[in-house]
């Protein structure tokens, strides 16, 4: 069970010209793995080397990883025990829809644990296996485990629809769990790990290269308008903390948007950072379901936050990043408000109240907007037709603003703030029923491109109906992994990949910084 | 069979009950540590049990997922709400009155819910997708829902059976004084297969309706920013 060789086999499916659900094809992804993490690489993040040679001691590893789980996640235990096969789920799935493989609707993915589950922790799995549909853990189910839980992106799209809110996400996370405390990781995600620790950032980009980056950007920008725009770096009593992808840093079209994030702050008079140790906004260690490295990671930012000395904590473009940011730091790392212990107190007292924290930066871009603080060109993208997708994790796992929704508004109300020319795709592919990227939740590497360009399928097909009926030519996303993801992906489906950027881009094009006639 | 019948459903009552409360502790004492309600979600705890509320009465996000499958559950489940409102005609004395305004509408749910329940029994034969993630399990669940529905229209419109001699069995049940039970092959075969489902209820998917109650996506509320989750296995990290 080698892993194809990804170049060779990569192909769009077609576009269907009535969204109709696909026949399934048993089977038809089975082989599209991703590489098996390196004892190095597991090692260096505190997971076993290899699987054990004697199976069963992997087998009662497992199943022993499980049972801890079930003790600490409320969302696995329930989950696992309240579906009814119902089927509302199957046809939501953008892997299942482009690649036709049953075990990409979300129940059955949650089902190759669900059946282990029922075997070893419930009286109908222990006596009626054949009955309930349980199964022992052999090394089949392993390698299916690492086969599948590694097409699932967590999109959560699945939970919009299901009647008791099932998550797949939350499965994959813990099947994720299961499999790198035995000794199976992911080459892709687990190196992305090791690189935070030892550097400070997913690329591996250390403090020299950053510093560097920074200035030629400073330059650039001057060059491009006049203005001196600073883009700092561990600057001490800065107001205002960013912590960004690091794929901001030197990745098309990531840059535009750190450009812009930096001329919305020039504009509006606002003293900013951005940090060494914490130049990476992304927190792989929620892919993996790992909630030690997830608090982890996302310490370095408390850390840097209280070295600095900053009153606000705000957050760039980026999907998962900006969940574990709003939903799991003030968990994790006490960055928020309503701490009452000494760990949170410790860091809220520095922070300033009058903001929400953290904050998005397209929260901060819109109150400025509304403020009155930021003026725009907006014939300056006129140039632009303009959609925007909605990536799952800000779409589906954290808001923005004071209202449910606002992480749909104000993206959208940036965007017709700075541009003329604004599309929405259908409905049925936006907001909270919108399709991931295709490249999300850990999948982002090259071993998976089949997989990542047929998960696209239904995003291609709505980008599509507004590309042929309003010839809409740029794409707006929050996402760094959105962002990557397209530029990979639009070739294939006969787009030009510079049909993809961000909404700080569109900020970035129109905003005027004061020296204008 | 009288005594059979009174033991069984001492039994079957012990277990549903039992085997419920357990789980529903567990569920209960398992913590939640991470905030992960499916947005956009309410911000207050009023609009999560609005959320509840529909999700539990009106199959929301069902209702947004699949309509077909909507369509036979609502038939079946508010179909079987009413029919244990009819019965409970059965356990009470005199009968409330709200009760006795429902019979004549319980007496037609009985045939909505057999339609629901035909409606997702053929779903897991018509359409491919379903009929993949189908276990034997799940076919017998509603053959023994559809047989329970059945065997009550039976008595009902085809074999009467003596619902006043029901009735005082039951009654007598509840004070530990048993009564005979009439002796009727049908009502056997229904009192049988409902006494089974209360005994599958804790052990079987039956556990989405407490589950529901405690998923994380839909009863959380959206407020991380303002208020720090922490369970207690999670707080204890700090400590080190």
């Amino acid at each position: 069970m080698a892993a194809p060789d990804a170049k060779a086999k990569v192909e769009a499916p077609a576009f269907r010209e009535f969204p109709t659900v696909p026949a399934i094809r048993v089977g038809a992804t089975e082989n599209i793995r991703s590489y098996i993490a390196s004892d190095k690489i597991q090692e260096a993040i505190g997971f076993p080397g290899k699987l054990a040679e004697n199976w069963q001691e992997t087998h009662d590893k497992a199943i022993g990883r499980m049972g801890e789980l079930l003790e600490r996640y409320r969302s696995l235990k329930v989950y696992l025990d309240a579906c009814v096969h119902c089927g509302a789920c199957t046809d939501k799935c953008h892997y299942f829809i482009g690649t036709n493989d049953p075990k990409n609707m979300p129940v059955a993915r949650q089902e190759l644990m669900r059946s282990v589950y029922r075997r070893y922790f419930t009286p109908a799995g222990k006596w009626f296996p054949n009955l309930v549909g349980a199964r022992d853990l052999t090394r089949e189910v392993l390698d299916e485990w690492f086969t599948y839980y590694y097409q699932c992106s967590e999109c959560r799209r699945c939970s919009v629809f299901c009647p008791y809110g099932i998550d797949t996400a939350e499965i994959t996370m813990a099947g994720r769990e299961i499999l790198d405390s035995v000794g199976y990781g992911q080459k892709y995600s687990n190196e992305i790990i090791g690189k935070v620790h030892k550097i400070g950032n997913n690329l591996g980009l250390p403090g020299p290269a950053l510093e560097d980056t920074l200035s030629g950007l400073e330059e650039d920008v001057k060059e491009d308008t006049g203005v001196d725009v600073k883009y700092p770096l561990d600057v001490q009593g800065a107001e205002v903390l960013l912590v960004t992808p690091s794929a901001d840093f030197f990745a098309e079209p990531h840059i535009e948007s750190l450009i812009g994030y930096g001329k919305v702050f020039h504009a509006a008079g606002i003293s900013w950072t951005l940090s060494t140790k914490a130049s990476e906004a992304g927190n792989f260690g929620m892919f993996i379901g790992n909630y030690d490295q997830l608090r982890k990671i996302a310490l370095r930012v408390r850390e840097a936050a209280l070295e600095l000395g900053v009153k606000r904590i705000v957050v760039g473009e980026c999907g998962h990043a900006w969940r574990v940011a709003y939903a799991f730091w003030n968990t994790l790392t006490g960055i928020g408000a309503g701490g009452n212990d000494p760990f949170a107190i410790e860091l809220q007292k520095q922070l300033d109240p009058n903001y929400k924290q953290p904050s998005h930066i397209c929260e901060v871009t819109w109150d400025l907007i509304q403020q009155g603080r930021l003026k725009f060109d907006k014939s300056a993208n006129d140039n632009r037709i303009i959609t925007f997708h909605d990536s799952c994790n800000v779409a589906r796992a954290s808001r923005m603003g004071d209202t449910p929704g606002g992480q749909f508004d104000i993206p959208r109300h940036i965007i017709k703030t700075v541009a003329n020319h604004y599309f929405e795709m259908a409905p049925d592919t936006t907001r909270e029923k919108t399709f991931c990227c295709g490249g999300g939740g850990g999948l982002l590497t090259d071993e998976l491109m089949d997989i990542r360009v047929k998960g696209a399928l239904p995003r291609m097909e709505a980008l599509k109906r507004v590309v042929d009926e309003h010839g809409v030519n740029f794409m707006a996303t929050i996402c760094a992994i959105c962002k990557a993801q397209f530029t990979k992906v639009l070739p294939y489906y006969g787009f030009k990949m510079g049909l993809v950027g961000g909404v700080h881009q569109l900020v970035s094009t129109a905003i005027r910084l004061g020296n204008e006639q | 069979m009288t005594s059979f019948f009174a033991l069984l459903f001492y039994a079957a009552t012990a277990l549903f009950v039992v085997g419920l409360a357990y789980k529903i502790l567990d569920f209960a004492r398992t913590p939640a540590p991470l905030s992960i309600p499916t947005t956009p979600a309410p911000t207050t705890r009023g609009g999560v049990a609005f959320r509840m509320f529909r999700e539990v009465v009106f199959f929301e996000s069902l209702f947004k997922g699949n309509l077909w499958i909507w369509i036979f559950a609502a038939l079946f489940h508010f179909g079987l709400a009413l029919v244990l409102v009819r019965h409970l005609r059965y356990f009470t004395e005199p009968v409330w009155s709200w009760v006795a305004f429902a019979q004549p509408f319980g007496m037609y749910a009985g045939f909505a819910m057999v339609a629901g329940l035909g409606g997702l029994w053929a779903r897991r034969f018509l359409v491919e997708r379903i009929r993949y993630i189908s276990t034997v399990s799940d076919h017998l669940m509603l053959v023994l829902l559809l047989l329970i529905g059945l065997s009550g229209l039976g008595m009902k419109f085809l074999m009467h059976t003596d619902i006043v001699g029901v009735k005082a069995f039951f009654l007598g049940l509840m004070r530990f004084d048993v009564q005979p039970l009439p002796d009727d092959p049908l009502l056997y075969v229904h009192l049988l297969l409902v006494a089974t489902l209360m005994i599958v209820f804790p052990f079987s998917k039956l556990l989405h309706a407490p589950g529901i109650f405690f998923s994380p996506s839909r009863n959380q509320v959206d407020n991380p920013r303002e208020t720090r989750h922490l369970a207690p296995w999670a707080a204890s990290l700090e400590k080190n």
